[in-house]
C-alpha cells in the first residue's frame, strides 16, 4: 500500500489566481492511497521544500506528486529534496499545472480547477507504479581525442596534456596548424600568425602526453561518454592502404575548423574565371610573399605590383536568397587589416572596400579599424558590388554608395572577395560518425547557445573553434580553453552517474526481429544473437521511446513510463466525458 | 548617372586644402548622420551636411562646390556639438565657402542692396553674412 503525498504550489498567483487550490486539495485528499495533501504559496522556496521534507518524514510518505510548473523547472529540486530525507528521487513526479493548465485557462477558472485535479490524479496513477531506481554508473577513460589540429585543436590538446591527460590528436593534413599557416599578420596588433602558431605547434609535437597522427582521419566511433572507441586511419603516404588503429578515449573534441566559400560560386564577380579575382586567404598569401621578399604586393595574372585593389566584403555572406544567410564575423576585420597592410606594402596604392556594415566585435578592433580608415586613407564605399569584369588589363566594377545615393564605377588591378566562412569539407561525415549535430549551415551545434556553448548534442563530444561558428583567433583560443576545462571537469570523476530513465527489454517477449536497432537515434540497441534478444546499452539510451513505439512485440518499456502507467494516466482523462477541449502552452 | 570613382581625385589638392583650412580630417567621419539629424537648416539644403563630408571622402568635391549646402549652413555649430567623432563640420563648411570666395564666387555685396531692403532684412542675416566672410565690405 502506497502512502502518496501531494503538494500543490500556488506559484504566487500564477497557479492560485486561476486554479481553486483549496478545492483541488480537498478533492485530492479523498483519493485512495493519498496519505497527505497540502498547498503552499511557493513550494520551490526553502520553506516550501521544508514542508515537503517534513511531510515525508512525519507521514512516512512513499511516493510524491508535486503539482507545480513544468518539470524542466523544478523536477530536480524536488527529487533532491526527497533524496535528502531518504526517499528515492525516482518516486517523485511533477504534475504540470502551470504551463499545461493555469496559464492556458486564465479566463476559465472552473475548467482550470477541474483540469488541475485531473492532472494530479493522472500523475498519481503514474507515480504509484514508479520503481525506486538507482543512477547508472559508468567508468571514465581519462584520455581525450582531438579531431582537427588548427589553433583550436592545438590549444585544447595542449591544455589537456598539460593537465596530465593523454591526448590523441588527429589531423588530416600532413602539417598541423590549419588556416594560421596561410595567414600573414593578424589584427589588431600585426603579430605574424607564425609567431602565434609555431611555438604552440612545436609544444604539441614534443609533448609527452600527446600522440599526434597527421595525414589521418577518424573512420569509426563506438561507445559513449567516458568510453569511446575511435578508429583512426593514417595514410602511409606511399600509396599503400591506410593503417588503422583504435584509441580508447573518454572525451572527443571536434575542432575541424572552416573553409572559404568557393569564389567560383560568385559568378557575377568573375570568381574562378578572372585570375585577378581572389579570396581572402589567397590575398594573405600575396601579403606573406611581400613580407618575405621585401617587394610590393603583386597580382597573380602578370605579377605587376597592384595600385588599385577593391575588397568586397560579405561575398556570399548575409545573402539568404543566393548564398549564406549568416554573417561570417571575421571578414570585416581581416579586410580592414589587409587593406591597411597593403597600404603599408605598396606606397601610393589605393585600397577600396565595398561594405554594408563594418562589424568589429572583437576586443580593440573598433579602434583598430577606425584608426586604419582615418590615418591610412582606406576608402570605404557603402554598397554591394553588382558585377566585376575584365576591361583591357584591368578589372571594372559597378557598385553604389548608398550614403550619397550615387551609382559608382571603379577600376581595379586586383579584387579580393571576403568570401563566406563555411564548415570544413567533410563536416557531415564527422557529424554522423560522432553523432554531433550540425545547424542548417553545417556548423556544429552547441547544446545550448548561452549555457552550454562548448558541448555538442552528444555527451562526451565537445566543440572548439571555427567549426562551430566563424571566429577569430582570440575567440577560437578562448573557446578551446573552455572546452579543455570542461573535459577536465569530466575527467575529475572516476565514474559518471547517468539518469536511469532508460529502456528495458523483456527477453521473453522480444523476438530479436531487430526493428529497434535502426530506429534508435543513439545507437543504443543491438541484437544479441546468442542470447536471442535485443539488448539496450543503458549508457547510450536517452529514454526517447522510439523503440518502444516501434516494437511489434511490446517487448520494450521505458522505466517509470511503462505501458500500464501511461494507460492509467490516459484513463483519468478518458473518464471525463463531453467536456470542453483542454489545451496546453508547451 | 554612374560616376567614376577616381583614385587620383581622392584626397586631391582642393580637398586637402579644405581639410587644412578647417583643420579637420574628412576620414574621421564614419557617416553616422547625427549632424544631419541635428542641423536646423537641412530643409533648405540640396545636400545633407553629412553628405558634404561623404562626397569629400570619395574625392567628389565638385558636387560639394556646386551644392547650396555650405551657403545655407548657418554656422550654428549644432553638428559639431553632436558629432560622436569630434568632427567640426561647421569649420569644413566655412573652409568650402572660403575657397569659393577666394575665387570670387558666390559673393554678395552688401552695399549693392538698396536701403529699403536692408532695413527690412533681419539683422541676424546680416551678421551671419559677415560671419561667413562673404561680404566684400
Ligand atoms: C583571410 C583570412 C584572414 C584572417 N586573419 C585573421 C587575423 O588577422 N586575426 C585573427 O584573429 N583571425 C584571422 N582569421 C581567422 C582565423 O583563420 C581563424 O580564427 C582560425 O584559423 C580558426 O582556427 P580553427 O582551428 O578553428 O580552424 P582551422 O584553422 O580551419 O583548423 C582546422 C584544422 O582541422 C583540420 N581538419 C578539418 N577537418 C578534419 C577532419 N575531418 N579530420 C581531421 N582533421 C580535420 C584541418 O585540416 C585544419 O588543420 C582570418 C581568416 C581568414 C579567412
Ligand atoms: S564580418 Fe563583415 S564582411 Fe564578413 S559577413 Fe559579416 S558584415 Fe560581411
Ligand atoms: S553649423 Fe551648419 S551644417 Fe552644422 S548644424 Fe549648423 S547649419 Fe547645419
Ligand atoms: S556627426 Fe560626425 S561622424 Fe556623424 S556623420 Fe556627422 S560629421 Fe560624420
Amino acid at each position: 500500500m502506497n502512502r502518496i503525498g501531494v503538494f500543490l504550489c500556488w506559484c504566487g498567483s500564477n497557479i492560485a489566481g486561476t486554479v481553486d487550490v483549496h478545492r483541488v486539495i480537498e478533492e485530492v485528499r479523498k483519493l485512495p492511497e493519498v496519505a497527505h495533501a497540502e498547498n503552499y504559496m511557493y513550494m520551490c522556496s526553502d520553506p516550501g521544500q521544508d514542508l515537503v521534507k517534513a511531510a515525508i518524514r512525519d507521514k512516512n510518505l512513499t511516493n510524491l506528486v508535486v503539482a507545480s510548473c513544468s518539470p524542466r523547472m523544478h523536477e530536480n529540486t524536488f527529487r533532491k529534496a526527497a533524496a535528502s530525507v531518504g526517499l528515492n528521487p525516482y518516486l517523485v513526479e511533477i504534475a504540470n499545472v502551470r504551463e499545461q493548465c493555469s496559464w492556458v485557462h486564465q479566463q476559465q477558472k472552473d475548467v482550470a480547477t477541474r483540469k488541475a485535479y485531473n492532472i494530479i490524479k493522472a500523475t498519481i496513477e503514474k507515480v504509484k507504479r514508479n520503481a525506486a531506481l538507482e543512477a547508472i554508473r559508468v567508468p571514465v577513460t581519462k584520455r581525450a581525442l582531438v579531431v582537427g589540429a588548427g589553433i583550436a585543436g592545438i590549444t585544447a590538446a595542449l591544455d589537456l596534456a598539460d593537465a596530465g591527460f593523454e591526448t590523441v590528436v588527429v589531423e588530416r593534413e600532413a602539417e598541423i596548424g590549419g588556416k594560421l599557416r596561410r595567414i600573414s599578420r593578424t589584427f589588431p596588433y600585426h603579430e605574424p600568425a607564425d609567431a602565434i602558431l609555431a611555438p604552440r605547434a612545436e609544444a604539441l609535437r614534443d609533448h609527452p602526453n600527446v600522440t599526434l597522427y597527421t595525414s589521418s582521419e577518424v573512420t569509426a566511433v563506438g561507445g559513449y561518454v567516458g568510453n569511446f572507441d575511435v578508429e583512426v586511419a593514417t595514410d602511409p603516404g606511399d600509396g599503400g592502404p591506410p593503417e588503422t588503429r583504435t584509441e580508447k578515449v573518454g572525451a572527443i573534441v571536434v575542432s575541424t575548423g572552416y573553409d572559404l566559400y568557393p569564389v567560383e560560386n560568385l559568378g557575377e564577380y568573375g570568381g574562378g574565371r578572372l585570375p585577378d579575382v581572389i579570396d581572402g586567404l589567397a590575398f594573405e598569401g600575396l601579403l606573406a610573399d611581400s613580407f618575405r621578399n621585401g617587394e610590393p604586393v603583386r597580382r597573380p595574372s602578370d605579377g605587376r605590383p597592384v595600385r588599385d585593389v577593391v575588397f568586397i566584403q560579405c561575398s556570399g555572406s548575409r545573402d539568404p536568397e543566393n548564398h549564406k544567410p549568416y554573417c561570417s564575423r571575421i571578414c570585416c576585420l581581416y579586410t580592414n587589416k589587409q587593406a591597411r597592410l597593403l597600404r603599408d606594402r605598396n606606397p601610393g596604392c589605393r585600397a577600396w572596400v565595398s561594405f554594408m556594415d563594418v562589424r568589429t566585435d572583437c576586443k580593440n578592433t573598433e579602434e583598430y579599424c577606425q584608426q586604419n580608415i582615418e590615418e591610412r586613407g582606406i576608402v570605404y564605399v557603402r554598397g554591394r558590388v553588382s558585377r566585376v569584369w575584365q576591361e583591357g588589363d584591368r578589372l571594372r566594377l559597378w557598385t553604389a554608395d548608398t550614403l550619397t545615393g550615387e551609382k559608382i564605377e571603379l577600376d581595379a588591378d586586383l579584387v579580393v572577395l571576403a568570401t563566406a566562412v563555411v564548415p570544413a569539407a567533410g563536416y557531415a561525415e564527422v557529424s554522423s560518425l560522432l553523432r554531433a549535430g550540425v545547424d542548417a549551415n553545417g556548423f556544429f551545434q552547441e547544446s545550448h547557445i548561452k549555457l552550454r556553448p562548448v558541448e555538442s548534442s552528444t555527451r562526451g563530444v565537445y566543440l572548439a573553434g571555427a567549426g562551430q561558428y566563424p571566429k577569430d583567433i582570440t575567440d577560437t583560443v578562448a573557446q578551446a580553453q573552455a572546452t579543455a576545462s570542461k573535459i577536465q571537469s569530466l575527467f575529475a570523476n572516476e565514474e559518471l552517474a547517468q539518469d536511469p530513465l532508460v529502456c528495458r527489454v523483456d527477453p521473453d517477449l522480444c523476438s530479436a526481429c531487430g526493428i529497434c536497432v535502426p530506429i534508435c537515434p543513439y545507437g543504443a540497441r543491438e541484437v544479441d544473437a546468442l542470447a536471442g534478444f535485443s539488448r539496450v546499452n543503458e549508457a547510450l539510451c536517452e529514454g526517447c521511446g522510439a523503440c518502444v513505439a516501434a516494437c511489434p512485440n511490446k517487448a520494450c518499456q521505458l522505466k517509470n513510463d511503462s505501458m500500464v502507467q501511461v494507460v492509467g494516466e490516459i484513463e483519468v482523462f478518458a473518464a471525463e466525458e463531453g467536456e470542453e477541449d483542454y489545451t496546453c502552452a508547451c | 548617372m554612374r560616376v567614376k570613382l577616381d583614385g587620383d581625385r581622392v584626397r586631391n589638392d582642393r580637398i586637402r586644402k579644405v581639410e587644412e583650412i578647417a583643420d579637420q580630417s574628412v576620414y574621421r567621419c564614419y557617416q553616422c548622420g547625427k549632424c544631419s539629424a541635428a542641423c536646423p537648416a537641412t530643409p533648405e539644403m540640396d545636400m545633407l551636411p553629412s553628405q558634404v563630408i561623404r562626397y569629400l571622402q570619395l574625392g567628389m568635391d565638385d558636387k560639394v562646390f556646386a551644392a547650396n549646402t555650405p551657403w545655407i549652413c548657418a554656422s550654428c555649430l549644432q553638428c559639431m556639438t553632436v558629432c560622436p567623432k569630434g568632427v567640426d563640420l561647421a569649420r569644413l563648411m566655412e573652409a568650402i565657402r572660403m575657397l569659393q570666395l577666394r575665387k570670387g564666387q558666390n559673393q554678395i555685396e552688401i552695399r549693392a542692396f538698396d536701403r529699403a531692403y536692408l532695413e527690412r532684412a533681419p539683422q541676424i542675416a546680416m551678421i551671419s553674412a559677415y560671419r561667413k566672410f562673404l561680404s566684400l565690405s
